[in-house]
């Protein structure tokens, strides 16, 4: 029997239904493999029983057939959704130690299909950070190394570093993540895995530590296209307690999967030809724009002319939001108390707000703190407002003549650690592809396309309509059938 | 437009943040680099352009007008709210005094 390890969700499902091997049989293996890859770093809580429990429930119900959609499935839940009686931190020092009275509404409809959790998956403090650096429980480490024969460590992404790396590492099989501004998609392309941000409001926020709420949106990340599909309809729906959950019914993405993309017309833009970019990323889109014509599209050349606005507006609109959002943390209501002796009530506020945040969170709320002061008001804000307005709009004007577009995920592969954090700004620019299509609501993908010179995977970004994920999903799995990537990390941990 | 470090510990005094001299004075230059960068959006030709508030057109939708409507978000639920609670002290929230 191929090891249980290896298997996607899609064939976890289909062999538990079969009776090929028993749901416990699946838990108890990914537990031993997440309790032996402690040097990744990707959990920072470790849920073992959790796994069997469902697993139990799972094999029950097959014998009383009465199976759910993923009965069977293990998975990692990463540690910015609230989890009932479980740790829930955003790998932050101000959560430490906070356990949720009341279960998120995405992790609550992945347990009612029947998964169980694994663990907590690490992630960048409250999801900012593009590298999985900025955690108060230390750095994930991809499981990726560079063929160069050196040792040097590599990030898995940000902030979905936990999901991306203990799905790569075959910690578990899918996982979620969150994508305000490319966390899904850029950790997925780090690693060689598959990652979807659907469209904004198909994932009720409620229950999700908050960061950028008009930008925050769950989606999961796996090891193929399908296996997306079957997670995405299992995590979306509408929900009464978000106010921007999108009221619609939630489409059987995974039944209309189709590679064959006759009739559709794929847009690349020409904006995201950076200048002096890295020449494997570009000749890895131009492999992607010949198996898109290959699976039967026609390629048209696009603008979106407000591309290189993206980046800067999403980093007022963004620290704007978290400024806001993360208010609530006080030493008052939960999470972290730092009373310094004889402090009164404003010192109280600003010591556990000292201790609590790390650097990058810090820097964050101070940005939006001065974006939103009185006499920079409109300057900043109202002016980053209306230029996300244009980018919305560049790519509706794109899709008047194209179905889904397709650029590079990231502008790099996965750097080192400690590369990127002397310099912010160097940081942020790695989500130059990634953020247009946040800051526009629209669903967008990464699958696995090529190797690098380095041995190190890359993806290609599929970016879709609103409400299209089924063309984002067809035009993925176009090329995941085309690239066949298959590369794996080979195993040091 | 560049900041100092007084503007720096002003900020930080609105977000609650306490910081040091060192700190006021990394986040000095970390501060202007971005807030130099961003700078560039003052370039875009906004005329007649609405500032997006939501990305996709969605009513805000009102629930009905009762007690408890949510059992999840409704009342009763003390013991759940304060469980997390630094400082609980008979059934509130416990802040410093505040009041002389």
């Amino acid at each position: 029997m191929t090891e249980l390890t290896n298997l996607t969700v899609a064939q976890i499902r289909d062999g538990h239904r079969a009776g090929d091997f028993s749901a416990v049989e699946v838990a108890e293996a990914f537990n031993a493999n997440v309790a032996g890859a402690k040097a990744l770093n990707a959990f920072i809580v470790e849920t073992p029983d959790h796994a069997i429990a469902a697993a139990k429930a799972a094999d029950a119900d097959r014998a009383a057939g009465t199976l759910k959609p993923l009965s069977g499935v293990p998975i990692g839940m990463k540690d910015l959704f609230a989890t009932n009686g479980v740790q829930t931190t955003a790998a932050s020092h101000m959560l430490e130690g906070f356990v949720p009275r009341y279960e998120s509404t995405v992790s609550q409809k992945l347990w009612d299909a029947g998964c169980g959790m694994l663990g907590k998956l690490n992630l960048d403090q409250f999801a900012m950070g593009s590298s999985n650096e900025t955690s108060y429980f230390g750095n994930v480490i991809s499981p990726w190394k560079r063929n160069d024969g050196g040792n040097a460590a590599l990030a898995p992404g940000g902030s979905s570093g936990g999901s991306s790396s203990a799905i790569a590492a075959r910690l578990c099989p899918a996982a979620t993540g969150t994508d305000t501004g490319g966390s899904i998609r850029q950790p997925a392309a780090f690693v060689g895995i598959s990652g979807i941000k659907p469209t904004y409001g198909r994932c009720s926020r409620w229950g999700i530590v908050a960061f950028a709420s008009s930008l925050d949106q769950a989606g999961p990340m796996a090891r193929d296209v399908r296996d997306c599909a079957i997670m995405l309809e299992n995590m979306a729906g509408f929900d009464p307690k978000d106010a921007t959950s999108l009221n619609m019914a939630v489409p059987n993405w995974e039944a209309a999967l189709s590679s064959d993309l006759k009739g559709k017309k794929v847009g690349i833009p020409k904006e995201y030809r950076l200048e002096g970019i890295d020449p494997d990323i570009d000749a890895m889109w131009d492999a992607g724009i010949a198996m898109l014509k290959d699976a039967g599209a026609e390629v048209v050349d696009i603008s979106l002319p407000h591309t290189k606005y993206a980046l800067p507006a999403y980093y007022i609109i963004a620290p704007a939001e978290a400024s806001s959002n993360l208010a609530r943390y006080d030493g008052v209501r939960y999470g972290l108390r730092d009373l310094p002796e004889k402090a009164g009530l404003q010192d109280m506020y600003a010591a556990t707000r000292a201790d609590g945040f790390g650097p990058e969170v810090k820097r964050r709320i101070m940005i939006g703190t001065y974006v939103l002061s009185a006499g920079f008001y409109d300057a900043y804000y109202t002016q980053a407002q209306k230029v996300r307005t244009l980018i919305a709009r560049d790519f509706e004007q794109a899709f008047g003549v194209c179905d889904v577009i397709l650029a590079p995920t990231a502008p790099s592969a996965a750097f080192g650690l400690g590369e990127k954090t002397a310099d912010p700004l160097s940081m942020y620019l790695n989500d130059v592809f990634a953020v247009p299509a946040s800051l526009a609501g629209l669903p967008a993908m990464s699958v696995p396309a090529a190797l690098n010179r380095e041995g190190l995977p890359l993806g290609l970004q599929i970016i879709g309509k609103a409400f299209d994920e089924q063309g984002v999903l067809n035009a993925g799995l176009a090329i995941e059938e085309r690239a066949g990537f298959n590369a794996r990390a080979e195993k040091w941990w | 437009m560049t900041i100092d470090q007084a503007t720096v510990r002003k900020i930080a005094s609105l977000a609650r943040i306490a910081i040091s001299d060192a700190e006021a004075a990394a986040m000095e230059g970390e501060l202007n680099g971005i807030l130099g960068w961003v700078e560039q959006l003052g370039e875009v030709d906004v005329t007649g352009v609405e500032p997006m508030t939501a990305v996709i057109p969605n009513r805000l939708r009102l629930r009905d007008d009762v007690i408890d409507a949510d059992p999840l978000t409704g009342g009763n639920r003390r013991d759940d709210i304060l469980a997390n609670a630094p400082a609980p002290q008979h059934g509130f929230f416990g802040v410093p005094k505040v009041i002389e």
